[in-house]
């Protein structure tokens, strides 16, 4: 079953065109690694995925329909941002933020449960300000995960966290797509880590340069190669 | 002096509350612009000889929503948008005041406040409207509190963030006006911002927070009405006042190392 449609996507900022017709399909049960360099127009997409933006050309349907039409998708997806924004004072505990993502207020359960899961239960009464970046990245997985969704959409995560950090979130997400059959869509610029996580590949560079099984696109190495020289070009062009 | 104590009370409450949300959503002053534009609304009562609270409440509440449209079509900063709507509302007040013959004793009244004078229709309405500004807050808690946590990940849980934005400068604009007898025009900020700046250096969680908070600020209003009353002294200024002194000391803890959340 396919839970996402993307097709002839297209946003037009005014200085440049972020993203120009890009169409893909996520199915049930995939595990998307989304790459591409800075500036390759992966969070534009989520953004216009997310309803954040309603400013693009072309149609996104999540679960067979337009998410122009309604905006009760939103439900079922869970959203971890790439950098967390909050006032670095705000009075809230772990367990506070998480409960900010709980619609439904009876399943009052279900936050210690999430908190088990990601290993911080121990944090639930600490406030958010005072927890490193890696915990901090558990949390919002947490407020992300606590409805039950059936999509998962993590926008570079990693950024800014230790590398203990970073592998525990690797064996987490694996184990919600392998076990808990979570649909996962994920950005990233690792390609090692993608590699060796996602089962499908999509490389962006404001056109969609590459989408299918991700062993298809690893183990073609001209492929890669044609990659790795338009992200490098496109470095270049940044600095 | 029940009636004061009643009325203080019910406002400490309110504007605690309310004002917490202002605080962390970096709006402090909005309240005292809101009170500076409600100056325009009883200039503008008692000039037409209506109750000047009734045109208050219009006024406020009307400017704040306009503010608050133009600040987002326009693109003016939150700071920019309080200086305009502060001057704007002292600028209408004195005109209109300038037009009806000057200043009165009623105009110093709501400049500084008159708890010690509430009569029962105030404190009646005081009660209802804190009773229901609170309801609507508790029941839509997790909406508010979200939103003021971030605004871009309440909008992607389905949250309708604009709604309530406009709800809180709604609400604000009621608490401000309601406030007005207790501590005046130019005092009224101090009751939103002062008790939950204390309060966010005690509190771990946002509940635990909002209760020192409540705590703080009724403890001023309550001392301060009480002191006030046997020294014979103003009491929007005392209460002010005291609430400082609340945040000073703990300041003053805080540096000494004695307050620590772990």
């Amino acid at each position: 079953m396919s839970i996402v449609e993307i097709t002839n996507l297209t946003v037009q900022y005014p200085d440049v065109k972020a993203l120009d017709d890009v169409s893909f399909t996520v199915n049930q049960g995939d595990f998307l690694g989304i790459i591409g360099p800075n500036g390759a127009g992966k969070s534009t997409l989520f953004d216009a995925m997310l309803s954040l933006n309603t400013k693009y050309k072309g149609t996104i349907k999540f679960f067979g329909e337009d998410i122009r039409k309604s905006k009760n998708y939103l439900k079922e997806i869970g959203y971890v941002p790439q950098k967390p924004i909050f006032e670095k004072n705000f009075p809230a505990t772990v367990n506070d933020v998480v409960r900010m993502g709980l619609r439904n207020e009876s399943d009052e359960n279900k936050i210690d449960e999430i908190l088990q899961q990601l290993w911080i239960h121990e944090l639930s009464n600490r406030r958010i300000g005072e927890l490193s970046g890696g915990q901090l990245q558990r949390v919002f997985i947490a407020k992300a995960l606590v409805n039950n969704p059936k999509v998962l959409i993590l926008d570079e995560p990693v950024t800014g966290i230790d590398q203990q950090s970073i592998e525990l979130f690797y064996s987490i997400l694996r184990e919600l797509n392998s076990k808990q059959k979570i649909t996962i869509i994920w950005s990233s610029h690792d390609l090692d880590a993608v590699n060796k996580l996602a089962n499908h590949v999509a490389c962006l560079n404001r056109t969609l340069f590459f989408h299918g099984i991700s062993e298809k696109f690893f183990s073609d190495d001209e492929l890669v190669k044609q990659y790795s020289e338009a992200s490098m070009q496109e470095h270049m062009h940044h600095h | 002096m029940h009636r004061a104590l009643i009325s203080g009370i019910a406002i400490a409450i309110l504007c605690s509350v309310v004002g917490l949300f202002l605080v962390l959503r970096r709006y402090s002053l909005f309240g005292d612009a809101i009170a500076h534009s409600s100056f325009g609304g009883i200039a503008l009562g008692l000039l037409a000889g209506v109750y000047p609270l009734w045109t208050a409440y219009g006024v406020s509440i009307v400017s704040a929503l306009i503010i608050t449209k133009i600040k987002k079509k326009y693109n003016i900063s939150g700071d920019a948008s309080i200086a305009v709507l502060l001057s704007s509302g002292i600028a209408v007040g004195l005109v209109i005041i300038g037009l009806s013959g000057g200043f009165t004793i009623d105009i110093f009244s709501f400049l500084f406040g008159s708890i010690l004078l509430v009569s029962v229709d105030d404190t009646v309405l005081i009660l209802a409207l804190t009773g229901i500004i609170l309801i609507v807050i508790l029941s839509l808690y997790r909406q508010i509190l979200y939103s003021t946590f971030n605004e871009e990940q309440a909008k992607v849980s389905g949250i309708p963030v604009e709604k309530i934005n406009y709800l809180i400068i709604f609400m604000a604009g009621i608490t401000v006006v309601t406030s007005i007898q207790l501590v005046g025009v130019l005092l009224i900020s101090a009751l939103f911002v002062i008790p939950n700046v204390t309060a966010i250096m005690y509190g771990r969680g946002f509940k635990q927070t909002a209760i020192i908070s409540m705590s703080f600020s009724v403890f001023s209003v309550v001392v301060g009405i009480l002191t006030s009353y046997i020294f014979d002294i103003t009491p929007a200024g005392t209460i002010v006042l005291i609430s400082i002194g609340l945040l000073g000391g703990t300041m003053g803890i805080k540096s000494a190392g004695l307050l620590s959340r772990k």
